[in-house]
């Protein structure tokens, strides 16, 4: 199994490990639940080291890339990011990523973990022009310090200002000694940065931004942490919620899809599904009574089982058990009501407006 | 680990207290609540349930898990910890004491003699995860 550079900081912090997508990652140090809170009320650390990193640079990177993601890369300054996806010819997703456009020839995809090879290799595969396409994902170590006092914390560790940084910007300085890219993005619904640093001065940077933040309260924050952060802002998880048989008009993507920004990979079969209409569409639930929806739990409307939960987990902010499901368009609506089979029980549900939380 | 001594065990991570001639207090072990991580509900019977040995009593979910409580000893219930509707936490933080789950009225008192002493359940624990 691989083990980021940050293992042993997280053995020391009394992690506990497990399996994800090849890598061994603390799921939990103090408790999920203390480390969700401490994201929403001032600040968590996370190591996310183990998502890749796909430089593009050449030429011609700027408009090979665009070509292979939906949202419009023209837009983008130098030092912005933007979340998009790599699509396949039937509109269906590779991989969400993100783009960091450090210069229109020289493009940084942050990609996930479990798509990191399949991704290097569709791109390489498909590439065009004058480009180079590297997985560069060994040389970063990637640091997530999520929360609302965040800056606050981070801003002692850096003669950058981060003031002056607005949410998917990024740029390039020292942090607790250390170069880093430093970006303000994230994936738990909170202000936050993400920093992307060489493997040798992970250990650093992770033990002096705890440090710098322990007044503040910051915890160390696992997977577990992480996952019920996203979803209850209805973040997606490729492998959960979007994967080779989802499109992003169902999965409610469709923001980050530029259908004018001129031709790219998916484009005619996006255009064609707008045209049908999607059969169904991925929906927020909660479930009304005790009892956890649980990732692959069958979806029942009507007594008949209609589909599977996608995202399934407790919701620590509203103290209850939320989830997402594809269900057919005319069932997706605020309301309707479902049954989640789980183990012998029936679990009542009922569709709702997402997000499920929202920042304050 | 924390396991005390003078209760008994059984193999799915219950421990019951013999409290007086023929009642038992039942809940789950400090090792069952830390694999379990953050209990946020527990499904307990309702009093007066008639339990066998081995039934499934409940469930108890985290935040990443659910699982199932088996009854140690076959019995009535004639309490279950009302606390935890509300404060499912305590599982976590006093298994032994405030986080108890159920009282039993035992029908067959020779059948704690079939659970674990705290020292056959710590080896019984050591020897699972394999230390």
């Amino acid at each position: 199994m691989r083990r980021t550079p940050l293992y042993h900081a997280h053995l020391e912090r009394k992690a506990r490990m497990v399996d994800f997508a090849g890598w061994e990652m603390p799921v939990q140090y103090a408790g999920a639940l203390k480390e969700h809170l401490a994201v929403r009320t001032a600040a968590g650390l996370f190591d996310v080291s183990h998502m890749g990193q796909i430089e593009i640079r050449g030429p011609d990177a700027l408009e090979f890339t665009q070509y292979m993601t939906c949202n419009d890369l023209s837009r983008l300054d130098e030092g912005q990011a933007q979340y998009s996806a790599l699509l396949y010819p039937e509109g269906t997703f590779v991989d969400d990523i993100v783009i960091y456009r450090i210069h229109a020839g020289h493009l940084l995809l942050c990609v996930n973990a479990s798509n990191r090879e399949k991704d290097a290799q569709w791109l390489l595969e498909h590439r065009r022009g004058d480009v180079e396409i590297r997985d560069a994902s060994d040389e970063y170590a990637q640091l997530a310090l999520q929360g609302p006092r965040s800056q606050e914390i981070l801003q002692p560790l850096t003669m950058l200002d981060l003031d002056s940084l607005p949410y998917y910007r990024f740029t390039l300085g020292r942090v607790a000694d250390a170069d880093c890219l430093v970006s303000r993005t994230g994936y738990t619904g909170e202000d936050g940065f993400e920093l992307y640093v060489s493997p040798q001065k992970a250990a650093k940077v992770w033990n002096d931004v705890l440090d710098a933040g322990g007044p503040a309260g910051i915890q160390p924050a696992g997977l577990a942490a992480r996952n019920t952060l996203r979803l209850e802002v209805r973040y997606l998880l490729y492998g959960n919620d979007i994967d080779e048989t989802t499109n992003s008009w169902e999965a409610g993507l469709g923001w980050i899809v530029d259908m004018d920004q001129g031709p790219f990979m998916g484009r005619e079969a996006l255009y064609r599904i707008r045209q049908e209409g999607p059969a169904r569409r991925l929906a927020g639930f909660e479930i009304t009574g005790r009892g956890i929806a649980r990732d692959h739990d069958p979806v029942l409307i009507d007594g008949t089982r209609t589909s599977q939960v996608a995202s399934g987990s407790y919701s620590p902010s509203g103290r209850k058990s939320i989830g997402l499901a594809y269900l057919p368009v005319e069932k997706a609506v605020p309301g309707q009501e479902l049954e989640i089979e789980n183990r012998r029980r029936l679990l009542p549900a009922v569709v709702v407006k997402t997000p499920f939380y929202r920042r304050r | 680990m924390t396991i005390p001594e003078g209760l008994r065990y059984t193999r799915e991570h219950e421990w019951i207290r013999v409290l007086e001639e023929g009642r038992g207090r039942v809940g789950i072990t400090h090792h069952a609540q830390d694999e379990l991580g953050d209990v946020v509900f527990v499904e307990l019977p309702r009093t007066g349930d008639e339990l066998g040995g081995d039934d499934v009593f409940g469930t108890v979910e985290s935040v990443k898990a659910v699982s199932d409580l088996y009854s140690p000893v076959s019995g009535r219930v004639t309490e279950v910890n009302e606390s935890l509707e509300e404060q499912p936490e305590l599982v976590n933080d006093d298994p032994y004491g405030e986080g108890w789950m159920i009282q039993v009225e035992l029908s067959d008192p020779a059948e704690l003699d079939g659970l674990m002493s705290a020292q056959e359940y710590a080896s019984y624990v050591s020897e699972e995860s394999g230390h």
